[in-house]
């Protein structure tokens, strides 16, 4: 499809259960389904003739800690024929196993591997699922929200032990995180006050 | 009486010349073929995502750099085209061609490397040494523009962050014309040479079905004769006004990626050119105050522009919420990013979408059925470095 409202027009059309949303911004479609319809649309998408998205870009995964769903996993993928981008989006549980699409892009192998270091999310049937990026004997999610930037251990040469040890992080300092918003509106911490004030009263 | 036969496993790196980085190659062997190759990467992981959403928009900015170091700022540009998209702010004209001549002098970096150390890998000496001395002459451009040979950040969303210096233009423009002469030395040493071509012609094959599953970028899939780059696809800043040509391999094999990195060399010289004719004197960044620190001289005399300076070095310019994938043509292939602002003057997350990962995770399927030899021709012709791939 040449331009991008008929192609809306048109997943919406054949993938009618299987999509819950459907926007254009920024040139670019973004849908949302569930983790149950992923493998469907993704082959749609890669096989039929109007839609032709026969490149992986990337997978990745946000995180929102916050929120019941707690991650969101994000696939990119882009149309050489009809030069058009698109992304896949689903939200699943912190402990939820999703399918993998490694039988369909070989590319989604590492990948896949890469949001399983970073995030912990597990993926069903992978081949070869082991982590990619981190240290061996690597402990840890490192890109969620809840892990520290400093993360939990360094390394370092022992002269005593002559080999590198892994030790707990010390901080002389502690990571500073400066609270930047407007002086003018007050910052978070006297709001706060302020707010639990009014509240009494 | 029959002898067992086992295949020998090979540890290629972590510390291997040939490696290009810090690759940690397993080999299966038999014999001589490989069987198998299990690439272990993230040797120089340095959590570059998880920094960047510790930092502004502003403070984000050299990470790119730090990513493909060979070729800097063509990273900066991809992250600066999403801030913009965001923000919906425009580029002045001038900022446009600064920013475009510098990633063709990138793209231009990073071919050389590539193309002489791959040379290098195969046997031949010379061509690295030619090559280097055209090196040192752009990153002394960079160092002029940006105040460092390497790690420029001179990118911003909205322009670049200071004008050329005098003097500047005319000697890149003097740079286009002695270059192409090293170019042409440079394949007078390798593209009809016998040993260069016997190490790698048919080795390494991509076809076109391959190169798509494998969502390889760039040359790799230019390579293979698609003809497929996003500077003409989908053009960001002046690409568009430009003229010029997309360089496609047939056979998928290293040595026509070589051929097509020469040819891109030739074309980027060509584009720089272009830029020189066509700039003309203006703003090189967003006059939006609000984006752009002001000028140092305007901060002792504005009241205004010291607030500005003060909020913009502290607090960060805010991005309202939005998510967005940018992607640009670097030298080695897309280099996307996939950035989510949540309104705050930090980054959600910002996800970094490196061609050398693609890639080098083919490297198995490519190197199967080959000699232990090819591995570093094969390598070699990836163009894989590891600040990208590890992140």
């Amino acid at each position: 499809m040449k331009n991008l409202e008929d192609l809306e027009k048109k997943i919406n059309s054949e993938l009618t259960t299987k999509i819950n949303n459907t926007e254009i911004k920024h040139n670019q479609i973004y849908i949302e389904t569930d983790k149950e319809d992923i493998i469907d649309v993704v082959i749609f998408l890669k096989t039929n003739q109007d839609t032709k998205f026969r490149q992986l870009i990337d997978i990745t995964v946000v995180d929102y800690p916050e929120q019941n769903q707690r991650f969101e996993v994000v696939y990119l993928f882009l149309s050489h024929e009809f030069n058009q981008r698109l992304i896949v989006k689903y939200s699943i549980g912190e402990n939820e196993v999703i399918p993998s699409l490694t039988s369909i892009f070989p590319s989604a192998n590492w990948m896949e591997r890469e949001v399983f270091d970073m995030y912990g999310v597990s993926f069903k049937d992978h081949p070869d699922l082991r982590r990619i990026l981190t240290d061996y004997g690597f402990e840890g999610h490192p890109l969620r929200k809840d892990f520290p930037l400093t993360g939990h251990s360094e390394v370092r040469y022992s002269e005593d032990q002559k080999k590198v040890i892994s030790e707990p992080v010390k901080l002389e300092q502690n990571y500073r995180n400066f609270d930047y918003e407007s002086p003018w509106e007050g910052t978070k911490y006297i709001k706060e006050e302020i707010e639990s004030n009014d509240k009494k009263n | 009486m029959t002898k067992k036969i086992k295949n020998l496993n090979l540890n290629f790196g972590p510390q291997h010349p040939a490696a290009h980085g810090v690759l940690r190659l397993i080999l299966e062997l038999d014999g001589e073929v490989v069987e198998k190759a299990d690439p272990h990467i993230g040797l120089l992981h340095r959590g570059t995502e998880k920094l960047i959403e510790n930092k502004t928009y502003m403070q984000a900015v050299p990470y790119f750099d730090r990513l493909d170091y060979v070729a800097p700022m063509n990273q900066e540009h991809a992250f600066a085209l999403a801030v913009e998209k965001i923000l919906k702010i425009d580029v002045p004209i001038r900022a446009q061609y600064i920013r475009v001549i510098f990633c063709e002098i990138g793209r231009i970096l990073s071919h050389i490397l590539n193309v002489t150390t791959q040379a290098l890998d195969v046997g031949a000496l010379t061509p690295s040494l030619w090559g280097f001395e055209e090196r040192e002459t752009l990153m002394t451009f960079y160092e002029r523009a940006s105040g460092s040979r390497l790690h420029a950040n001179y990118f911003r969303a909205g322009g670049v962050h200071q004008d050329l210096p005098k003097g500047l233009e005319e000697d890149i423009a003097n740079f286009c014309e002695t270059f192409p002469k090293i170019i042409n030395d440079l394949e007078s040493l390798l593209t009809d040479n016998r040993i260069f071509k016997q190490r790698n012609v048919d080795i390494g094959v991509v076809t076109k079905e391959d190169a798509l599953d494998y969502s390889f970028s760039g040359v790799m899939i230019r390579g293979s004769g698609v003809p497929w780059d996003l500077r003409k696809s989908q053009p960001y800043d002046c690409y568009e006004s430009l003229d010029f040509k997309i360089p496609v391999g047939k056979n998928g094999d290293c040595y026509d990626r070589y051929l097509c990195r020469i040819e891109e060399m030739k074309e980027s010289v060509s584009i720089i050119k272009q830029c020189l004719a066509k700039m003309e004197k203006g703003p090189i960044k967003s006059l939006d105050g609000k984006i752009s620190p002001p000028p140092k001289a305007e901060i002792k005399q504005s009241m205004e522009a010291l607030i500005h300076h003060f909020k913009l070095f502290t607090e960060g310019y805010r991005v309202p919420k939005d998510e967005i994938y940018t992607a640009v043509e670097a030298p080695k292939g897309e280099f996307g990013v996939y950035l989510i602002s949540d309104g705050s003057s930090k980054p959600y997350k910002c996800k970094i979408r490196a061609p050398g990962f693609s890639h080098l995770q083919s490297m198995d399927y490519l190197i199967k059925g080959h000699m232990l030899a090819d591995v570093p021709a094969v390598l070699g012709s990836l163009d894989i470095v590891f600040g990208e791939v590890d992140r």
